[in-house]
């Protein structure tokens, strides 16, 4: 319970922040202000909008499917929300630490899609029909991917274990239970001879420890991407064209939960992508020689600098890909539904196939 | 000349090349926006030189300032009108309406020495009509109407559109109503009596 509502507190902080980031971020590159006002720097913006939502009148179209309506984004939300229950977040604070979390995860990320057709479905409106079916479309279609590339990390690591694999991404490798004789080597090639278990730092994150994970690293943050519905992927609620997807006759509470929901999905791929590939709560520095760099900014296992130092890195790459998601997002023109389509069955799908198999004999030959 | 044909460029690793400039220019703008559009009036010379930073201005805080011979609001400097009524007639919208009253002796000069002989109980300019032609300003004698730089003066009330320049309250245009037609009466009153002595004789 108390890991719930930690959770949830930490989760609703990133979700204001990330919102008047994207505001600002978006304002930046286009040579805007963005918001102003509202406290310093409009840094209360997110706030007032929130607050704002939350004030106005809940609205549920008299010819909608009541029940599924209002259900809709309660389901959403606690879809994407359940998935954080295996992150993560510092060497020793893991809100459910079980052995499965990376299958648990893509199941209950699944659950998500049901959600969103109850919304389109629900609402007895045409437009959020189409919308909940592109969205639908879009996500399943690009799971495939994705799922492919975590599996690939799943055969490298050999491990469903989220705890397991962070464990391996850094100087604590030992330190795992079952772990204690394991040793990395710099771009996983022991020929080369040069043994990492104990630099740590970025030459034993997953993308250099086998820098084939490079590859599915690219096609993940792709996917995850159109699966959080996100620009240059979100033909289902392109903002400049269309008023809203699937949400269009939600308002108030219900639609600031689906909004929340969206953003949550944005944060747990950027986790997601994180611990996989990016070395989880590890730091990106070495060891090097006599300055032991990653010794000192990883603290001490079980003592608050441990958890500090953990959960300092961890929220901090996840920042760095945020960023990158909503610079992709200005950056880049949206694809039709066919190049959508193409990208993730004939480019994205078979390349994450192949790195799968090139994974598989990797595992067999290198480490 | 010759025409050139632009190379359409193929291939994956031109394609990532596109992508990363693309990215490149965004976090360009993005490392850009510590610096601000300073805002200097299209005379300045960099005015057209600015081409990094933020472009917005948060207007009622701050503003590109007019140019001087920009044609704004119009003010009538009510001391120094000599109410001729030429801006009246010049109006292409007739959008100033001018009532005026003689005095029964000179009221004063103007500031470049023009004598006084009229007052102007209504002076209003409705600034809802005005199209911003800027004639009545040209035919001004004694140049008492200019127009402003001032543009940002919108109004709930359409009313509040119409500006009153007189200088005299209603009582004070009444008095001098009544002050000229007691003069006119004393003239017609002498005048009848000088015609009624010429005929005498």
């Amino acid at each position: 319970m108390l890991a719930f509502l930690l959770t949830l507190m930490l989760l609703l902080g990133i979700v204001i922040v990330l919102a008047y980031a994207e505001r600002k971020v978006a304002a930046f590159m286009q040579d805007r202000l963005g918001p102003t006002e509202a406290g310093p720097y409009g840094s209360l913006q997110s706030v007032l909008d929130v607050l704002k939502l939350l004030q106005k009148e809940d609205i549920v179209p008299a010819a909608a499917d009541k029940k599924l309506f209002k259900l809709a984004p309660i389901l959403i939300f606690a879809a994407v929300f359940a998935g954080f229950a295996v992150i993560p977040f510092t060497p020793e604070l893991i809100p459910a630490s079980i052995g499965i979390g990376v299958f648990y995860l893509l199941a209950i990320i699944s659950l998500d899609v049901v959600g969103l057709l109850m919304a389109g479905w629900g609402s007895n409106n045409k437009y959020a029909m189409l919308g909940a079916m592109r969205s639908v479309a879009q996500i399943v279609s690009y799971e495939i991917p994705a799922g492919l590339a975590i599996l690939s990390v799943v055969m490298i690591c050999q491990s469903l274990d989220f705890q397991e694999i962070s464990y391996q991404q850094g100087i604590l490798l030992n330190r795992f239970p079952g772990l204690e004789f394991e040793k990395n080597w710099l771009f996983g090639i022991e020929a080369l001879g040069i043994n990492t278990t104990n630099i740590g730092g970025i030459t034993t994150w997953n993308i250099f420890r086998a820098p084939l994970l490079l590859v599915a690293f690219v096609i993940y943050f792709i996917a995850s991407l159109a699966e959080s519905n996100r620009a240059p992927f979100d033909i289902p609620e392109a903002e400049s064209e269309l008023v809203a997807g699937f949400h269009v006759e939600y308002s108030g509470f219900r639609f600031a939960v689906l909004f929340l929901a969206e953003y949550s999905m944005m944060v747990l791929v950027s986790l997601v992508a994180v611990i996989l590939f990016l070395g989880s709560w590890n730091t990106p520095l070495p060891n090097l020689t006599t300055l032991k760099f990653a010794d000192w900014t990883t603290g001490t296992i079980g003592s608050l600098s441990g958890i500090l130092w953990g959960g300092f890195w961890l929220l901090s790459k996840t920042f760095v890909l945020l960023f990158l998601q909503l610079q992709i997002r200005w950056t880049y023109p949206r694809l039709r539904v066919d190049q959508l389509m193409h990208l993730c069955w004939k480019v994205l799908t078979p390349v994450a196939l192949g790195v799968v198999l090139l994974a598989g004999i990797w595992r067999l030959l290198m480490v | 000349m010759e025409k050139s044909s632009v190379q359409h460029k193929t291939g994956f690793w031109e394609v990532v090349k596109s992508l990363l400039s693309g990215l490149l220019l965004t976090w360009r703008h993005f490392r850009n926006a510590d610096k601000r559009r300073a805002p200097v009036p299209v005379m300045d010379d960099n005015y057209f030189k600015q081409p990094e930073g933020l472009v917005t201005l948060t207007y009622p805080y701050e503003a590109i300032p007019v140019p001087e011979n920009g044609r704004y609001r119009l003010h009538n400097e009510i001391d120094d009108c000599i109410v001729c009524d030429l801006c009246a007639k010049i109006c292409p919208v007739n959008c100033i309406t001018i009532e005026s009253v003689k005095a029964t002796e000179e009221i004063g000069v103007t500031s470049d020495g023009t004598k006084k002989r009229l007052y102007a109980p209504v002076f209003d300019i409705d600034m809802a009509k005005c199209c911003y032609c800027g004639l009545c300003t040209t035919v001004c004698p004694t140049d008492c109407l200019t127009m402003t730089p001032v543009y940002d003066f919108a109004e709930v009330d359409i009313k509040n559109m119409i500006y009153h320049f007189t200088d005299l309250t209603p009582e004070q245009a009444e008095e001098k109503k009544q002050l000229l037609q007691k003069q006119q009466e004393e003239m017609a009153a002498a005048k009848a009596a000088a015609l009624a002595a010429r005929k005498q004789q």
